[in-house]
């Protein structure tokens, strides 16, 4: 409450957090904040019960199976920045030596392709998209219809007809998708 | 001194008949209504008047900081990220048609891409949502005046003060009295009904007895609670022969579905109270209860539930949910074995509104009587219930890929989705501690 100091130098690790996600100063400093507003009881980390209030619900540990699992600041803002708008800086400009931003085109493939393949196998099997479709498509649609459009899918981008969907082909099957904008949040001045 | 005495017994007197007054119109009120299951919808009003408080007590915050050149919200109430306010199928569509050549006539339901539109949706609500973006938790407390501790208030001016605390006054003094009143008198009905209940012979009379006295009971407990709950989608309420799973495990899930409906429950025997709660309960209906040592025997956990189930003219299993996963076992052995008998589930989501209090239990930080008394002396427990349609396991299906199933539908009813999109995200690319 009141008005709070804006440097940099109170986010512990502040510069190497920047220079591995490519948030700007004040960027950072948002999502800070909002880090420290989530972690209700100042423990350092989010925990599942701090993400899931939220939405103000906490879910039945039916799937307890997630582990503890202990969300700390370098990690919420890594996750974040692969949705960061991609640079426009010149590709030949960059220094080949250092990694890939996490915003590239490929990084924010390679992300999702992670959110289907769910045991991190590199393939995603018709298990796990049917997985994923249930939450994304919703309860109207009954059980054999997600079953057909789940066979749908992984037939159409499945190349060489090992029956599930790999890096290669999920990348290829989404060529022509303007990734850089659909996948990005821009964090307001 | 002694000049005090007459006006002493004139107090007294005042105040028992004061306490009389009130404790009469409590009956009329509130228990009456909740025997027969009527709302006068007082509750609702209440909830009016609270909110045009609040509003009030607002304006007054924002003026008094602004007098004093405070800054009163956070930096970032304009949000800290630019969202699009397009609907989920425009946004769809667009993806699909950058991404693909196809014709745009026969759109398919589902495309790989559109995981892209969730996870952004998921990731948005993650750093930018309505009620976390203009106050922090601190804050809140300050404008539903439902603050704990006393540092919040250094920046508000002296009315504010008073009316905090004419607030906590309120609610210590009054509300908390009345809903102990009331949490006392649905206990001792509940008890004394069911063990009364008991003594008849088994029949449709002891059934309808039975099932009027758990009803009462928990709905004069909504009303100790000051609970204001909508139902939606009341005709796929559970049945019997069927399993009620829903995704909250705080007690006061139980008190909000049972008030709603004849069920039996699963739990584990307790001592105390509770257990002479369970012991009065089982008289009238068979609730299901297991001894500390059955519960770690999965194969007789799964026997007595399946006995239960398929005996049709049993009620609807309600698992008593005791405590948060992390230091309870026995709960999540009713879980896995409700999917594993092979019966049919009937999901429940139960989404809870922060604004007039917090249902949320952490159960490492509060025994469960500390946690009862935080719900008591908020203003208001609001809280929406959704009954999902009944689903049951497929032939190719064992029961890990059925309640992962059952668990998708509740998080989608509940609103839970996005988050999910960012614990998947933090498992596969982040590292944990």
């Amino acid at each position: 409450m009141g008005s709070r100091g804006s440097h940099a130098a109170r986010i512990p690790d502040g510069d190497s957090i920047r220079r591995e996600t490519g948030f700007s100063q004040a960027s950072l400093l948002r999502l800070y904040h909002r880090f420290r507003a989530l972690d209700r009881n100042k423990k350092g980390y989010l925990s599942r019960m701090d993400l899931q209030q939220i939405g103000a619900l906490a879910v039945n540990p039916l799937g307890c199976g997630v582990g503890n699992l202990r969300v700390d600041f370098p990690g919420f803002v890594r996750v974040l920045a692969h949705f960061r708008p991609v640079d426009d800086e010149d590709p030949g400009m960059r220094d080949p030596k250092e990694p890939e931003p996490l915003n590239s085109r490929m990084n924010k493939l390679r992300f999702a392709f992670q959110l289907y393949d769910l045991d991190r196998d590199g393939k995603i099997s018709r298990h796990e998209m049917l997985q994923v479709l249930r939450l994304m498509v919703g309860v109207q649609v009954t059980e054999e219809q997600l079953e057909s459009i789940a066979d749908r899918t992984v037939q159409e981008a499945d190349e060489d007809g090992d029956g599930a969907v790999s890096f290669l082909e999920f990348a290829k099957s989404l060529e022509k998708m303007d990734i850089e904008q659909k996948m990005s949040i821009r964090i307001l001045k | 001194m002694f000049l005090l005495l007459p006006f002493d017994s004139l107090i007294v007197n005042l105040l028992g008949i004061s306490l009389t007054v009130l404790f009469t119109l409590l009956l009329v009120f509130i228990i009456v209504p909740a025997i027969f299951g009527v709302s006068f919808g007082i509750r609702k009003l209440y909830m009016k008047t609270l909110l045009k408080i609040f509003a009030w007590a607002t304006l007054r915050m924002e003026r008094g900081a602004k007098e004093k050149n405070h800054q009163l919200y956070k930096p970032y109430t304009n949000g800290i990220i630019a969202k699009d306010p397009t609907s989920l199928e425009e946004e769809i569509k667009e993806i699909r048609r950058s991404g693909s050549s196809k014709a745009l006539d026969n759109t398919p339901e589902f495309e790989l891409s559109d995981i892209f539109y969730f996870c952004r949706k998921g990731m948005e609500t993650i750093m930018d949502d309505e009620v976390t973006k203009r106050f922090s938790a601190e804050e809140l407390e300050s404008w539903n005046l439902l603050s704990r501790t006393n540092y919040n208030f250094q920046y508000i001016s002296l009315r504010l003060t008073v009316l905090w605390g004419l607030g906590v006054l309120v609610r210590y003094c009054f509300l908390l009295p009345l809903r102990i009143a009331l949490a006392f008198t649905g206990i001792s009905l509940l008890v004394v009904g069911t063990t009364m209940v008991g003594y008849l012979p088994n029949g449709r009379f002891k059934e309808f007895l039975s099932k009027h006295v758990h009803l009462m009971c928990y709905r004069i407990c909504v009303r100790a609670l000051t609970a204001i709950i909508t139902y939606h989608d009341r005709e796929n309420r559970p049945r019997n022969g069927g399993i009620c799973v829903a995704n909250h495990t705080s007690p006061i899930d139980v008190i909000i579905l049972a008030s709603d409906g004849y069920y039996a429950m699963v739990g584990q025997v307790h001592g105390g109270l509770m257990g002479v709660i369970q012991r009065a309960m089982v008289k009238a209906c068979p609730h299901v209860w297991f001894e500390r040592s059955e519960v770690k025997d999965r194969h007789l956990v799964a026997k007595r539930l399946t006995e239960h189930v398929q005996d049709k003219s049993k009620l609807p299993i309600l698992i008593f949910p005791e405590g948060t996963c992390i230091n309870n076992t026995s709960v999540m052995m009713f879980k896995k074995g409700s999917f594993e008998i092979g019966a049919t589930v009937y999901p429940v989501a139960i989404k809870y509104d922060p604004q007039f209090g917090d249902a949320f239990w952490n159960s490492s930080k509060y025994g469960m009587v500390t946690y009862l008394l935080r719900m008591m002396t908020s203003w208001a427990i609001v809280c929406s219930v959704w009954y999902l349609p009944p689903m049951t396991r497929e032939t190719d299906e064992d029961a890990v890929q059925f309640a992962n199933r059952v668990k998708s539908a509740i998080a989608r009813q509940g609103g839970l989705v996005d988050l999910l999109w960012f614990f998947w995200g933090f498992e596969q690319c982040g590292p944990v501690i």
